[in-house]
């Protein structure tokens, strides 16, 4: 007779088979057999945030640093609606997350009970998948199945909801089977004939250009490497959407930087102007394309992602090749090398006109802001912050708004899984939470986020969650008292009516900083801000640096969404001699 | 139009709209219709109707049937999306045109009326193989299986005749000869 489990064992058997080091949650009425049960487990570590929003965030930033999933429990009803926005949030940017939520005994669902809601109904179209446990016999095969899905493919989250009863109820429990097949889901393979058809493609480009995105960061290190291998063996010009950033290196000649609404202006005419756009696990977000009817017109389009679903959805591509981004990359450069096709030298002469435009592009300067040595620009504290850092592996979060555009564009990544931002969803109050998850799977290295004090505001409770598990964050706040964003929309396009952007009686960050026992910092002048950064990262505790910046700064350049990527706004240098007109304001 | 102030793109031109048949396979469990339908209300596709029911015991397999429209590149979009859901085993997809797919819906139609009226009103249906399955002295409830716009057209004629109630299901699909889909 084999041994029988109960429900809240199995959670942890499995836990523990899935390798599973760290969980994030914060219990409540329904969850607390489980919640019981935590004690037997020394090798999973909780961590109790403040709010369960943070411990989906957290646990993403736990994923991203990682790339092994991160585990979210939480209660049944506020609980589980709580962490709905962090779950949309993975969902948007593809990370893989396995949250389980307790939900009222199998006898009560149905009939309003305490905190009961219908969780598997709410999550339902924010997650990949998602179960109800309703037989205790099931758990084991769901629990495992749900690290499946989460994992493989393309990552995203997934929900178990497991009725109380169950957690008390027995059954025999078993392992995880090895290499299990998703009835082919996973397995959307890629043939040599198109990897020839891309070389062949790339043969004859003269205009060439690498569009890539998180799908390499998710395909894990390997692919990076890989990325820059290819990179390097044809020569062309590489750019990155926000969530690539980190594949390839940030500082280097090759790489145009950031492209999109708030990109460089060589990455975005390289992607107008193109013959040949290779996109490398990107998704043609439309802050990356602009306008559609207007986007890259000139070029021959490849796409290459593992979700199939991505191909064709937004733009139409020549040629599409569904795979895991390191297994596409790394056949590509098999098969170049083997025709001794070394691109970057045979094909030299082909592009180098193409890289003479991109150097006459890159005069443009288009990151450079007027710097002032009264008042810290927030682009020169990002700048700073990254000289400071960058002699050390850093890893830096964000909040949303202007100071994640500032953080994008001025912050080099030369690593993969060293920069998480909430990108799809766009989800102020990411970077906190997501910084502690990202402190917890690196105990030792430096984490940064880079917020605002809208963002902050929206999940400040986490500081204490960071001051409690003597989680070193650094939170780098620039302050310039606005939604930054909303601000600079309303100066651009709704006639300086600064409608509700304006956050008065903010609190002063260094005394909040004290108030939850950690170290509060600020900077107010040009001349101060290095000594006060150093400062900061010296100190091995949760800091609040609290950067007073310019109040009027606006983000450039910026594409004004309906616009293609040749009509882009230049930076205050520049406006002098592009007025915005009449019709370009309508259109963002 | 109104100059739009909106952080998004404008809307481009539509492609043509089309008519299509989806035929999905899925596991019958638990809020496996309301996954296959969320993701058509979540996206903004359309559904004309929808036909379910379980169609393998043994393996616990359901066939939801689908008619929807939009452009081809929407129809692509429905077909990839639906396989990326964890209970769909397989997705099939037939233009409303394709003459190798056969199209059914039924219909009952109840008729209160008298005999005279009521033999009309069969009369007016012979065409779609019409089943009396109940009848009084007053009324009469008569089975038709047709496409949809066939079944438009008897209910409209049957007006006159005493129809005073109709009930249709959605249209099911299977393909002709020997075939069978994969």
């Amino acid at each position: 007779m084999p041994k029988l489990y109960s429900g809240a064992e199995i959670v942890f058997k499995s836990l523990e088979d899935q390798k599973v080091e760290h969980i994030f949650g914060y219990p409540g009425g329904a969850v607390l057999p489980i919640y019981d049960e935590l004690k037997n487990h020394p090798t999973i570590k909780h961590i109790l945030v403040r709010h369960e929003q943070g411990a989906g965030h957290a646990a993403e930033g736990y994923a991203r640093s990682t790339g092994k999933p991160g585990v979210v429990l939480v209660t049944s009803g506020p609980g589980a609606t709580n962490v709905v926005t962090a779950l949309t949030d993975a969902y948007m940017d593809s990370v893989p997350l396995v949250c389980i939520s307790g939900q009222v005994p199998t006898h009560l669902i149905g009939t309003d009970a305490f905190q009961e809601c219908d969780t598997t109904g709410i999550t339902r179209p924010c997650t990949k998948h998602n179960w109800l446990v309703k037989d205790i016999n099931d758990l084991p095969r769901i629990m495992h199945e749900a690290f499946e899905v989460a994992t493989t493919g393309r990552p995203g989250p997934v929900l178990v909801d497991i009725p109380k009863d169950i957690q008390f109820a027995k059954a025999k429990y078993f392992k995880p089977k090895k290499e299990k097949k998703l009835n082919g889901k996973v397995l959307n393979r890629f043939n040599q004939k198109e990897i020839d058809q891309l070389v062949d493609l790339m043969k004859k480009a003269s205009k060439p250009v690498f569009y890539t995105g998180g799908g390499v960061i998710n395909s894990g290190p390997k692919a990076s490497e890989l990325l820059r291998e290819l990179v390097a063996l044809t020569g062309f010009p590489i750019t990155s959407t926000l969530q690539g950033l980190g594949a390839y290196p940030g500082d280097d000649n090759q790489f145009l930087g950031m492209l999109g609404m708030h990109g460089t202006y060589e990455a975005n005419n390289a992607m107008h102007d193109c013959d040949l756009l290779i996109n490398i696990g990107a998704r043609f977000d439309d802050r990356i394309t602009g306008k559609i009817d207007e986007f890259s017109p000139k070029s021959k389009k490849v796409h290459i992602d593992i979700d199939p679903s991505s191909i064709n959805k937004i733009v139409k591509v020549d040629l599409a090749i569904v795979g895991d981004v390191s297994d596409v990359i790394k056949s590509t450069t098999k098969t170049l090398k083997k025709k001794n096709l070394n691109l970057g030298k045979s094909n030299k002469q082909k592009i180098s006109k193409w890289w003479q435009q991109i150097q006459k592009w890159r005069t443009k300067q288009s990151l450079n802001f007027i710097n002032s040595d009264n008042i810290i620009k927030p682009q020169h504290a990002v700048q700073r912050l990254y000289e400071l850092t960058k002699n050390q592996d850093t890893y830096i979060t964000t909040e949303v708004g202007q100071h994640q555009m500032w953080a994008a564009q001025h912050y080099k990544f030369n690593k993969p899984n060293r920069w998480m931002t909430s990108g799809g969803l766009g989800t102020m109050g990411y970077g906190l939470p997501a910084a502690i998850g990202v402190q917890v799977a690196h105990p030792k290295k430096l984490v940064v986020d880079i917020a605002g004090e809208a963002s902050i505001l929206m999940t400040m409770q986490e500081i204490s969650t960071a001051v409690q598990y003597n989680l070193p964050v650094k939170i780098f706040i620039l302050n310039n008292q606005y939604m930054g964003m909303v601000r600079q929309w309303q100066e651009l396009l709704h006639e300086k009516n600064y409608s509700e952007s304006y956050s008065e009686a903010l609190p002063d960050f260094v005394k909040l900083a004290e108030a939850y026992g950690c170290v509060g910092i600020r900077a107010e002048h040009p001349d101060e801000l290095d000594e006060k950064i150093e400062e900061m990262i010296n100190i091995d505790r949760p800091v609040i640096f609290d950067c007073h910046v310019d109040q009027a700064e606006n983000c450039y350049p910026m594409i004004p969404s309906g616009k293609p990527h040749n009509q882009m706004l230049l930076g205050p240098k520049d406006q002098e001699v592009n007025k915005i007109s009449g019709k370009g304001k309508s259109l963002v | 139009m109104a100059k739009s102030k909106s952080a998004y793109s404008t809307p481009s031109k539509l492609g043509k709209i089309d008519t299509h048949i989806i035929v999905v396979w899925v596991d019958n469990e638990a809020s496996v219709l309301s996954r296959v339908v969320g993701l058509f209300s979540g996206r903004g596709y359309n559904i004309e109707s929808l036909a379910v029911a379980e169609v393998d015991q043994k393996n616990n397999l359901s066939r939801i049937t689908i008619v929807t429209t939009g452009t081809p590149q929407v129809i692509e979009q429905i077909v990839l999306q639906l396989k990326k859901l964890v209970p769909v085993h397989k997705v099939g997809n037939f233009k409303r045109e394709d003459k190798k797919v056969i199209f059914k819906e039924m219909a009952l139609l109840k008729v209160v009326a008298n005999n005279n009226k009521i033999k009309k009103a069969l009369n007016a249906c012979k065409k779609y193989n019409p089943v009396i399955l109940d009848q009084t002295n007053t009324s009469a409830v008569i089975q038709i299986t047709a496409l949809r716009r066939e079944i438009d057209k008897v209910i409209k004629n049957l007006k006159p005749f005493g129809l005073v109630s109709a009930s249709r299901t959605g249209a099911v699909a299977m393909t002709r000869g020997a075939e069978i889909f994969n």
